[in-house]
C-alpha cells in the first residue's frame, strides 16, 4: 500500500497535465448557470449535525474530504497526497496534498483535518467506532496527520471516506471546535463550490459560485473520488414543494436539473424530446420494514418471520415504485449488485406466501395482540407500504391498526420503548439508500438494543458477527462474515426487506457529464 | 349522522312551515334534491361496491374502462368505489362540522349576548380565534395531534365558531331590546326561560344558513388539508384526500383527481344554492347580519 | 373619537396575548419534537437528549414560556431550530412575495368583482344576473389547488403564454417579470374572492337601490349611470371593505396552497415547512405574526368606516 499513490497521480499529472491547462475556462466566457431542482429543502448547513441527505450534498458543493469512495465503492484520495500504515497496521500517517485552500484564502493545514475529524467522531457511528479503536489523532506537521490505533481495526479508510451521512468533511479548525451538538455558524470550505450565505433563503434558493482557487486531482472522475473540477460558474438550488410544478418547471425550459422526480413522472418526461430520465444511483434505495422487538407481537421471532413471508417484495414495489424498470427485488441484506451481496437464509424473504404466513403465524400461537404500524401519509413511498404492510398481515392474519401521522410525529414515535398504549409502537416504514447499509457496520443491521437502531433487535451471535466484520482482513475473510451477519439477521427477523428501488434523475439534454454515484455531485456537469 | 339532520334542527310548527316555504324557492329545492342524491349514494353506494382500500399494484395507475369506472390509482385501488365512499365522509364531514360548529357557537354566543359579565372574555377569544388563519390552524392541530376523522373535524369546527358566535350574539343584542323581551325581563322570567322561549326562536332562521355555509366550506377546507398533507388518513377514503394522494398524477392520470373534483364542486356548489334560498326567503334581514 | 381609537387598539392587546398563549400550548403539548427529527436515522437516545438540551426543549413548559415572551417583549420571535437563522430574518426574506400576492388579488379582485355585483343588481333577475351569480357559488366551490393545476394545464403547458411558477421580484427584476409571473397565482388566489365580493356588491347595491332617496334621484330623472356612481357605489362600499377584512384570514390560508401549487418562496410555505419539520420559533412566531396583520387590519377598517360613511360616527 506504500505510496502507490503518488507514482499513479504524478503518472496522470504527466499524461493530463497540457490537457488539463487547455480545458481552463476561456477568460470572456458569459456567466453560466446551473439550476437545480434538489430533493430536499436545504433546512440547516452543519453536515456533522444532522444526518439529512440534502445537507450532506451540501457539504459534497463547499467541503472537501480526506478520502472518497469511487464507484466500485474503494476508498480513493481524495485531499490526501500520500500515505502509509506502519508494519503492524496501528499507525497511519496522512500527507495533504498541495494546493489546498479554504474559501477564505487559508492553506488547508493538518491542524483542520484533526479538529475536523475529532468534531465528526463524537457524532457518526463510524466515526465514533473508529475513534473508540483509537489511541491518537495528531498533526504531526502542517501536511502530515498521524493516526494512531489502540488495536487492530480494519475499517479506518472506509470510515474517513465514507461516502454519506455523516461524511467528515474537513472544515477550518475554528470551525470544527464548535460543540457537535451546536449548529456551525461560518461555512468557509476548502470544496469546489463557494456557499452564498447572502443569497440563501431557506425553504426556497441556495446559491454556490465557482471555487476559484480550487485545485483539483488530476485523475477521473470516480463517483466521490477524482478531479472535482466545477464546470459552471453557478450552481442554484430551488426547492419545489410539489411535484407536479417541479416537472413542468423542467419541461418549460425554467430549471435544467431536477433530481428526484416521483417515478411515475418518468412517462411524462420521458416523452419530452429536450430531456433525458435516467438512474444515476447504481445502488438504488432499499425498502424496510421495521419491527419493533420490544413489544407483542413481534417480541418473538417467529412471529416476525411470519410477518415477513407475507411480505411480497413484487407488490411494494409495484404500489409504491411503479414500472419494473425503478426497482428489483433483492433478497440479500446488501443492496445487490454490490461486493457482500448474497443469499444466504433469504427464503423466508423471498417467499412472498400469505398462505404460508398463515400456516407459520398459527403455529406461534399469535394471541390477536394488534399491531399498530405507524403510517408517514406525507412520504408517499412510506405511505404505501404501509398500506401494503396492513394488507398483507390482515390477511395473514394479523389483527392491524394503521394510524397515520406525519413524519416528524413518525421519527418522534420510533424512539420509544413504551407499550402501544403509553406511545410505543410495532411497525414502521423506512429506505435506507444502497450507500447506507452496503456492510454489516450499518446500524440498520445491529443486534445491541442499548446501542442498536429504533425497534432494538438483540443477538449477540450478530453483534459478535458484526465485530469480527471490522477487523476482517481480506475481502474473502469479509464476505464470509457478512454471509454470517445476513444468516443472523433473517434467523431473527430483524426487518422486512421490500426491494431495491431507484430514482431517476431528469434533466434538459443541455445538461452534460452527471457523475454515476449514490450522492448527486454538481462538479463535472457543464451547461451549454 | 344522516342528512335528515339538518333541516330538522327545530320541531317546532312555525319552522316546519317555514320549511315548506324555503322549498318553493328553485335554489333550495334543486338543491335540496342534488344533495338528496349524493346524501342516498353516500348511504346505501358502499355496499353496491368493491372494497375502496383493497390494494392492486399490478393494476395501477390505469384509465377508466375496464379497470373500473372511474379507473384505478397509484395503489391500484378502484377509484369509483373510493368516490362513492369519499361521499360518505365528506358529507360527514360537512355536517359534523355544520352542526357542531353551530351547536357550541349557538351555547357561547347566548352566553355572551346574554351575560356581560362573560362577553368581554368569550369575545376577546374568539377575536383571538378568528385572527388566527383557519386553515394554518388546522394544519397546525392535526400535524401535531395526529390525523384521524376525528381531528380533522375538530381542526376544522374551531376556526368556524367565532363567526357563528357573532351572529348569535348580535340577534341575542337586538332581540333584548324588544318590548316582548323587556316586558318578560320585568315580568321576572327566569334568564334560561327568555333564552329558550324568545331568544332561541329568532336565531333558528340565520344559524340554518349559516350552517349551510359552513357545511360547504368544511367539505373545501377537508380537501385543501388534504393536499397540504394534514388530511383524513388515507385509509378512509374522503373527497379530498383522494384528489391529495393523486395530486402527483395530475398530468398523467387526470381522472384520479377529476372525479372526486367534480364530485365535491358539485356537492359544495349545490349545498351553497340551498345556503343562498334559504337565505333569500328564511328572513332578507339575515343577509345583513351574516357578516 | 380619540377615545374609541384608542380603546379599540389597547382591546386588541388580551386578544394578542391569548393567541400567544394557545398557540405555545398548542405546540408544546403535541407529539412530534424537533430534537428527534435532527438527530436522525443514526442517532441514540443520548444525542436526542443533548440536542433537546441544546435547544432549551428539556426545560419545564413555564420558564419556556416566560423565556418566549420575555424576547417577544423585545420584538425577538426567536430563531428557528433547523436553519439557525432569526424569525424576524426568515420573515423579512419572504414576506415581499406574500404581501404583494394578496395585494395583486384584493386589487384585480375588487377590479372584477365590483362591476360585476353592480350590473348583476342592477339587472336583478335577468340572465345576466344568474350567470354572474353562477358563478359566484361555484367560485366557492372548486378547491383553490384543482383551479391553480387547470390554469398551469391550459396556460402554461398548453398555450406556452405564462410561466409555470416562480416569483420574480418587481424592486429586483422589474414590473414586466413581475407581472408575468404574478398573474397565475393572481387569478387563482381571487376566483374565491371574486365570488365574495361579487356577491356582497349585489347584495348590498339592490339594497341601496330599494333606498328613497334613489327613489327620489330616480323620480327626479337622474341616469342610471348617475345613480350607480352617485349613490349606490357609495353607500355599497362599506360591505365591500367588511369582506375584505374578512378575507384577510382567508387570503391567508388561500397564500399557503397558491404559494404551493406556484413555487413563490413566501410566508404560507414558510409555515407550512415549519408545522412539518416541527420547528417551534417558527411556528409560533408566524402564527402570532399572521393574526397581528389581522387584526391590524381589521382594526383599519373600522376606522376607515368613518370615511367612507359617514353616517358612521363614533
Amino acid at each position: 500500500m506504500l505510496g502507490w499513490t503518488t507514482r499513479r497521480s504524478l503518472l496522470a499529472a504527466l499524461l493530463a497535465g497540457p490537457l488539463a491547462l487547455g480545458a481552463l475556462p476561456g477568460v470572456a466566457q458569459a456567466e453560466t448557470t446551473l439550476r437545480v431542482i434538489p430533493h430536499a429543502d436545504l433546512k440547516n448547513l452543519d453536515p456533522i449535525w444532522t444526518t439529512a441527505y440534502i445537507t450532506r450534498n451540501h457539504g459534497y458543493m463547499i467541503y472537501d474530504t480526506l478520502f472518497a469512495m469511487n464507484e466500485n465503492f474503494e476508498p480513493q484520495p481524495q485531499m490526501v497526497d500520500t500515505w502509509e500504515t506502519s508494519e503492524d497496521g496501528l499507525t497511519w500517517t496522512f500527507v495533504l496534498r498541495d494546493g489546498l485552500t479554504f474559501h477564505d484564502g487559508a492553506p488547508v493545514t493538518a491542524a483542520d483535518v484533526v479538529a475536523s475529524l475529532e468534531r465528526w467522531g463524537k457524532r457518526d457511528g463510524m466515526g465514533q467506532q473508529l475513534f473508540a479503536n483509537t489511541a491518537s489523532l495528531e498533526a504531526k506537521d502542517d501536511k502530515t496527520v498521524v493516526l494512531t490505533l489502540a488495536n487492530e481495526y480494519g475499517l479506518v479508510l472506509e470510515s474517513i471516506g465514507k461516502i454519506s451521512s455523516n461524511v467528515p468533511f474537513i472544515m477550518p479548525a475554528r470551525v470544527a471546535a464548535t460543540d457537535p451538538f451546536e449548529q456551525i455558524t461560518d461555512f468557509t470550505g476548502s470544496g469546489p463550490f463557494v456557499f452564498q450565505e447572502d443569497q440563501w433563503v431557506p425553504g426556497s434558493t441556495v446559491v454556490y459560485t465557482k471555487f476559484e482557487d480550487y485545485v483539483p486531482r488530476e485523475e477521473p472522475v470516480s463517483a466521490a473520488s477524482g478531479g472535482k473540477v466545477a464546470k459552471v460558474d453557478k450552481v442554484v438550488w430551488t426547492y419545489f414543494p410539489d411535484q407536479t410544478t417541479a416537472m413542468n418547471a423542467l419541461m418549460a425550459g425554467e430549471v435544467d436539473f431536477f433530481e428526484q422526480p416521483a417515478n411515475d413522472l418518468a412517462p411524462l418526461l420521458e416523452a419530452n424530446p429536450d430531456i433525458t430520465v435516467q438512474v444515476n444511483d447504481p445502488l438504488g434505495n432499499i425498502g424496510f420494514a421495521r419491527f419493533n422487538h420490544l413489544l407483542p407481537p413481534f417480541d418473538n421471532a417467529d412471529v416476525r418471520r411470519a410477518a415477513m413471508m407475507a411480505m411480497k417484495q413484487e407488490d411494494y414495489m409495484a404500489a409504491a415504485v411503479g414500472d419494473p424498470k425503478f426497482w428489483k427485488t433483492c433478497y440479500s441484506v446488501f443492496p445487490c449488485g454490490t461486493p457482500l451481496d448474497n443469499d444466504v437464509g433469504s427464503e423466508v424473504m423471498s417467499m412472498g406466501d400469505i398462505d404460508a404466513a398463515k400456516a407459520a403465524l398459527a403455529e406461534t400461537g399469535y394471541d390477536g395482540t394488534p399491531v399498530v404500524i405507524m403510517q408517514p401519509t406525507d412520504i408517499p413511498i412510506l405511505s404505501a407500504f404501509s398500506l401494503v404492510t396492513a394488507e398483507k398481515l390482515r390477511n395473514a392474519g394479523f389483527e392491524v391498526e394503521v394510524q397515520a401521522m406525519d413524519w416528524s410525529t413518525l421519527t418522534s414515535r420510533r424512539a420509544s420503548r413504551d407499550p402501544v398504549a403509553d406511545g410505543g409502537w410495532n411497525m414502521f416504514h423506512t429506505w435506507w439508500i444502497g450507500a447506507d447499509v452496503i456492510d454489516p457496520m450499518a446500524i440498520a443491521f445491529s443486534g445491541d438494543p442499548d446501542a442498536g437502531w429504533f425497534g432494538w433487535a438483540e443477538d449477540a451471535a450478530l453483534e459478535e458477527a458484526r465485530a469480527a466484520f471490522a477487523v476482517a482482513g481480506t475481502e474473502e475473510e469479509k464476505k464470509e462474515v457478512a454471509q454470517t451477519v445476513q444468516d443472523r439477521l433473517w434467523s431473527i427477523g430483524a426487518s422486512g426487506q421490500l426491494g431495491q428501488f431507484f430514482n431517476p434523475v431528469a434533466y434538459r439534454n443541455n445538461v452534460q457529464g452527471l457523475i454515476e454515484s449514490p450522492v448527486q455531485f454538481f462538479w463535472n456537469i457543464s451547461v451549454e | 349522522m344522516t342528512y335528515a339532520t339538518l333541516p330538522a334542527a327545530s320541531e317546532k310548527p312555525q319552522d316546519i312551515s317555514l320549511i315548506r316555504h324555503a322549498l318553493r324557492n328553485r335554489g333550495v329545492f334543486w338543491g335540496g334534491v342534488v344533495l338528496l342524491l349524493i346524501a342516498v349514494i353516500a348511504i346505501i353506494g358502499p355496499f353496491f361496491v368493491v372494497d375502496p382500500t383493497a390494494l392492486n399494484p399490478i393494476n395501477r395507475l390505469k384509465p377508466p374502462g375496464a379497470a373500473g369506472l372511474f379507473g384505478t390509482d397509484m395503489l391500484g385501488r378502484d377509484v369509483y368505489s373510493r368516490v362513492v365512499n369519499g361521499a360518505q365522509v365528506s358529507l360527514v364531514v360537512g355536517l359534523s362540522v355544520a352542526v357542531i360548529a353551530v351547536a357550541l357557537g349557538l351555547f357561547l354566543g347566548l352566553i355572551a349576548g346574554y351575560i356581560r359579565l362573560m362577553d368581554a372574555l368569550i369575545m376577546r377569544l374568539m377575536d383571538g380565534l378568528m385572527s388566527i388563519p383557519a386553515i394554518l390552524l388546522a394544519i397546525a392541530l392535526i400535524s401535531l395531534s395526529g390525523a384521524t376523522l376525528a381531528t380533522v373535524i375538530v381542526a376544522i369546527v374551531i376556526p368556524e365558531i367565532p363567526r357563528v358566535v357573532r351572529l348569535v350574539r348580535s340577534v341575542v343584542l337586538t332581540v333584548r331590546e324588544e318590548p316582548y323581551v323587556e316586558a318578560a325581563i320585568s315580568a321576572g322570567t327566569k334568564v334560561p326561560t327568555i333564552l329558550v322561549r324568545h331568544v332561541l326562536p329568532n336565531t333558528i332562521a340565520p344559524l340554518i344558513v349559516q350552517a349551510t355555509y359552513i357545511c360547504g366550506s368544511a367539505m373545501l377546507t377537508e380537501s385543501i388539508l388534504g393536499f397540504l398533507g394534514a388530511g383524513i388518513p388515507p385509509e378512509i377514503p374522503s373527497w379530498g384526500n383522494i384528489m391529495s394522494e393523486g395530486r402527483t398524477f395530475f398530468q398523467l392520470t387526470p381522472w384520479i383527481i377529476f372525479f372526486p373534483g367534480v364530485c365535491l364542486a358539485l356537492t359544495v356548489l349545490a349545498v351553497n344554492v340551498v345556503g343562498d334560498g334559504l337565505r333569500d326567503t328564511l328572513d332578507p334581514r339575515i343577509a345583513k347580519a351574516m357578516r | 373619537m380619540t377615545r374609541y381609537i384608542t380603546m379599540r387598539v389597547l382591546s386588541t392587546i388580551p386578544v394578542m396575548v391569548l393567541v400567544a398563549l394557545f398557540v405555545f400550548l398548542m405546540l408544546r403539548l403535541a407529539p412530534g419534537d424537533p430534537a428527534s427529527v435532527i438527530a436522525g436515522d443514526y442517532a441514540t437516545a443520548e444525542d436526542v437528549a443533548r440536542i433537546r438540551e441544546q435547544l432549551g426543549l428539556s426545560d419545564p413548559i413555564v420558564v419556556q414560556f416566560v423565556r418566549w415572551v420575555g424576547a417577544l417583549a423585545q420584538g425577538d420571535l426567536g430563531t428557528s431550530i433547523f436553519s439557525g437563522k432569526p424569525v424576524t430574518e426568515l420573515i423579512g426574506q419572504r414576506i415581499e412575495p406574500t404581501i404583494l400576492l394578496a395585494l395583486t388579488t384584493i386589487v384585480f379582485a375588487v377590479v372584477v368583482a365590483v362591476p360585476l355585483g353592480t350590473i348583476a343588481a342592477f339587472r336583478a333577475g335577468s340572465l345576466l344576473d344568474r350567470v354572474v351569480m353562477l358563478f359566484s357559488v361555484s367560485g366557492f366551490s372548486v378547491p383553490v389547488f384543482v383551479l391553480g393545476y387547470i390554469l398551469i394545464y391550459t396556460f402554461s403547458m398548453s398555450l406556452k403564454v405564462l410561466p409555470v411558477q416562480g416569483y420574480k421580484s418587481p424592486f429586483v427584476e422589474g414590473l414586466g417579470p413581475f407581472l408575468y409571473h404574478i398573474t397565475l397565482p393572481t387569478v387563482t388566489l381571487s376566483v374565491i374572492f371574486i365570488a365574495l365580493i361579487a356577491r356582497m356588491t349585489r347584495a348590498s347595491v339592490i339594497e341601496v337601490l330599494e333606498e328613497d332617496y334613489i327613489r327620489t334621484a330616480r323620480a327626479k330623472g337622474q341616469s342610471e349611470l348617475t345613480i350607480l356612481m352617485r349613490h349606490a357605489l357609495r353607500n355599497a362600499a362599506v360591505p365591500v371593505v367588511t369582506v375584505i377584512g374578512i378575507g384577510i384570514a382567508l387570503l391567508i390560508g388561500g397564500v399557503v396552497v397558491t404559494e404551493s401549487v406556484f413555487n413563490i418562496p413566501g410566508l404560507g410555505r414558510l409555515v407550512l415547512d415549519a408545522v412539518l419539520a416541527r420547528d417551534y420559533p417558527i411556528i409560533q412566531g408566524l402564527i402570532l405574526f399572521f393574526s397581528f396583520i389581522y387584526i391590524f387590519i381589521n382594526l383599519m377598517i373600522d376606522l376607515s368606516y368613518t370615511l367612507l360613511d359617514p353616517r358612521i360616527r363614533y
